[in-house]
């Protein structure tokens, strides 16, 4: 029943959706959108009210398939994973893995967790400074994104860059030393949380909104270069007002970049509610000329089939792409926020135990016969392992020299270049 | 060989390498060109020379420059080399910044500082607020010579450079020599020049200040005073070196400029100045001359006395 009521929303949605396109920005136009809106609103819950939410149920919609035991697969329908906008046809909603797949995406969210979890605590122990904003809750989507992405491919964020620096090849070693301010971080301790980068990742930015422009500025050179490759520029659901966001968007669909634009919904701009800050809550609709998907967050082959969609929109040079991931982030805004002025205790645990990405993802592969319990214990061991390293390598490793502090000011110094220090006796010359 | 290659680039070369067969470079008549040109040239030499470099902005293509300093360029090289933005600056510089990091080499480029009556929201000059950053470049050139070399430089060059023309000298001609004219002809980011020797003060300016202070230094030569003029042609990095051994030798020190006075060019100048050795060479205090510390006003009077002149 649920199933067909969802099929007939769907259908006239897309009604709703074809007409508009037609129509010329006028009265009738304006009506038209204020009835779809009205129908969506009403049909469709926002994905962060999680009470007898829309939202992905896989439990209830999904069908393990398990053939013979030596080529078994997860397999299941992702029915609610998506809405559209401006697309005729969406991602496929059969979403699939193997069990190396599997396991690897298990243990690829898994040390996003648990990175995120010991950099609270070196928050707490006054070992990190400044800003540290995790990333936990939302593993699904780096980490599915990533496996739809060619190596080749380029990525930009905004601050809450932890998991994305990981998962664009950063070391757990360089990410927590990195907060920590040592040598062995990622910038050798001069970036801290919001400035990690790696080839084709270019940050970790820390002022809302700028490296959606920048995201659009690769894709050119990706397009201008002739390469065969996307940019992804990720932004949040606060910073989807900003208006070079949509001078971005202006530009990426005029000259048809290869730039998808995510939106990263975990359903508050610091503490403002998305409802409270977008007169249009809908992220992936926001642009009247450029399609978008609206993807469910916590599924991370749903994000992965999806990505895959609209990367190869992208490359066959049909433009730009939205898409917003409904996710969610367990922690507050950042380490000085405990997130509970401006939502309920219950609400985040709820989430936890019906959306979890991972453990939510683990009983899915356990119930297709995929893995045992031990096997993900075993797993789970390994990533404890690796973190604990690497914050062995953060809470021990030594800082750079304070002379370095005169490098990389400069990629093209001009030659005997000195640099001036804090008082007009300190002159350093300047190095690459 | 030179001759070889200089007919492989653009029509204008095969003009001048004819030329220098024939006679040696310095015995030859000086030749002029104007800013405008100067500055489409360098753009058009750059762009043929380096297939990375890209001109982006609002009116460069088919407008051929929203101040014409781009005239030819989109005839020439297509959209994809010229390409005119929506009017919407925050969006491009960051895509600009953005393809930059991938090693698109970048140079911002415009009018900066007052024009002639066109009110103080477009006669802002940023050479004090762009010179502070560190990590950028930022240039300031005078001359036709000064805007060929310096813009070349700042195209080849990977790190980020500002390059701030001024509008009313954009339709002035300058000598310029044959090997200022020829294709890679790039002057050192950092270095500045004498534009006149002297011996009784120093006066360092930069852009159309330059200008003021040579018509400065020909009024007091009559009176019997010997001026020595710097253009600075770069503010990050600041010729340091050359403001200071002219200081040693003449012993007195006014700066000028067209911006205002507070945090301005002339008091960072100052500053080294006086934190250098060449502070006990000075037999008087140096000196600033600016623009007024006020919004520049409409009223043509009221505009030339907000902005510094000769008499100052």
């Amino acid at each position: 029943m649920r199933q067909i009521q969802v099929e007939l929303e769907s259908v006239i949605m897309n009604s709703y959706t074809k007409l508009l396109a037609i129509l010329q920005p006028n009265t009738s136009r304006r009506i038209l959108l204020q009835r779809r809106d009205a129908f969506h609103s009403n049909t469709v819950k926002s994905p962060i009210n999680i009470s007898g939410s829309s939202a992905v149920n896989t439990k209830q919609q999904s069908r393990f398939s398990s053939t013979d035991s030596s080529s078994k697969t997860l397999d299941y329908e992702a029915k609610n994973a998506y809405k559209l906008h401006l697309l005729e046809e969406g991602p496929k909603t059969n979403v699939s893995c193997n069990r190396e797949e599997g396991l690897e995406f298990y243990k690829k969210m898994q040390v996003v967790r648990r990175m995120e979890a010991s950099a609270n605590n070196m928050y707490k122990s006054k070992l990190i400074r400044g800003f540290c904003h995790l990333y936990s809750g939302q593993e699904a989507v780096c980490v599915g994104m990533r496996a739809a992405m060619d190596k080749s491919d380029s990525l930009i964020t905004a601050y809450r860059a932890h998991g994305w620096s990981y998962m664009m090849g950063v070391s757990v070693t360089g990410v927590l030393a990195e907060l920590t301010g040592r040598k062995s971080g990622c910038a050798e301790g001069k970036g801290g949380s919001m400035h990690m980068y790696a080839p084709n990742f270019y940050g970790g930015n820390g002022i809302v909104g700028a490296q959606v422009p920048l995201g659009a500025g690769v894709a050119f050179a990706h397009k201008y270069r002739g390469e065969p490759n996307i940019c992804v520029a990720l932004y949040g659901d606060g910073a989807a007002n900003q208006g070079q966001v949509f001078e971005a968007y202006n530009m990426a669909k005029l000259w048809a970049l290869p730039c998808i634009f995510v939106c990263e919904n975990n359903g508050y701009g610091m503490g403002t509610s998305a409802a409270r800050a977008s007169a249009n809550p809908h992220f992936y609709t926001r642009c009247e000329y450029i399609p978008g998907i609206w993807v469910d967050g916590m599924d991370v082959l749903a994000v992965r089939e999806a990505t895959r969609f609209a990367k190869e929109w992208c490359v066959s040079g049909k433009g730009p792409m939205i898409m917003e991931m409904a996710t969610y982030r367990y922690f507050g805004h950042s380490m000085s926020d405990p997130g509970t002025s401006y939502r309920t205790r219950e609400e985040i645990q709820d989430v936890r135990k019906s959306r979890d990405p991972i453990t939510s993802f683990r009983e899915k592969v356990i119930q297709a016969g995929l893995a045992s319990d031990e096997e993900f214990k075993t797993i789970d061991n390994e990533v404890k392992k690796i973190v604990e390293d690497a914050e062995n390598h953060a809470q021990n490793d030594p800082e750079l020299h304070v002379d370095e502090m005169y490098s990389h000011v400069y990629s093209n110094p001009p030659k005997n270049y000195m640099i001036r220090g804090c008082d007009s006796f300190t002159y350093k010359e300047a190095t690459k | 060989m030179k001759l070889a290659k200089n007919i492989l680039k653009c029509n204008r070369n095969l003009v001048l390498s004819q030329r220098s067969l024939a006679t040696s470079q310095k015995t030859l008549a000086a030749q002029t060109i104007t800013v405008r040109e100067a500055i489409t040239n360098a753009m058009d030499e750059e762009i043929g020379r380096d297939e990375r470099v890209f001109l982006i902005g609002e009116e460069v293509a088919q407008y051929d420059g929203a101040y014409k300093m781009s005239k030819g360029l989109w005839k020439k090289y297509g959209d994809k080399r010229v390409v005119d933005t929506p009017i919407t600056e925050m969006g491009f510089a960051g895509i600009a910044v953005g393809a930059a990091m991938v090693k698109v080499p970048i140079v911002f480029r415009g009018p900066n500082g007052a024009a002639m009556g066109v009110g103080a929201q477009h006669s802002q000059e940023y050479a004090s607020w762009y010179s502070q950053c560190p990590g950028l470049k930022v240039v300031s050139p005078y001359s036709a010579e000064d805007c060929r070399g310096l813009l070349k430089a700042a195209i080849r060059d990977d790190d980020p450079v500002v390059f701030l023309e001024n509008e009313l000298v954009y339709g002035s001609q300058f000598p310029i020599s044959e090997e200022a004219l020829s294709p890679d002809f790039v002057l050192p980011i950092g270095k500045g020049k004498i534009e006149r020797e002297g011996k009784n003060v120093t006066l360092v300016s930069h852009s159309k200040g330059v200008h003021l202070c040579l018509e400065t230094a020909k009024e007091l030569e009559q009176s019997g005073i010997d001026c020595e003029v710097i253009n600075l042609r770069s503010l990050r990095p600041l010729d340091e070196d050359l403001i200071k051994n002219s200081v040693k030798k003449t012993h007195h020190l006014v700066t000028v400029e067209l911006g205002w006075p507070q945090c301005s060019i002339g008091a960072e100048i100052i500053s080294r100045i006086c934190e250098s050795d060449a502070f006990d060479y000075l037999d008087s205090a140096p000196l600033r001359v600016t623009g007024a510390d006020v919004p520049l006003p409409y009223a043509k009077t009221l505009e030339q006395n907000s902005l510094p002149q000769v008499a100052n």
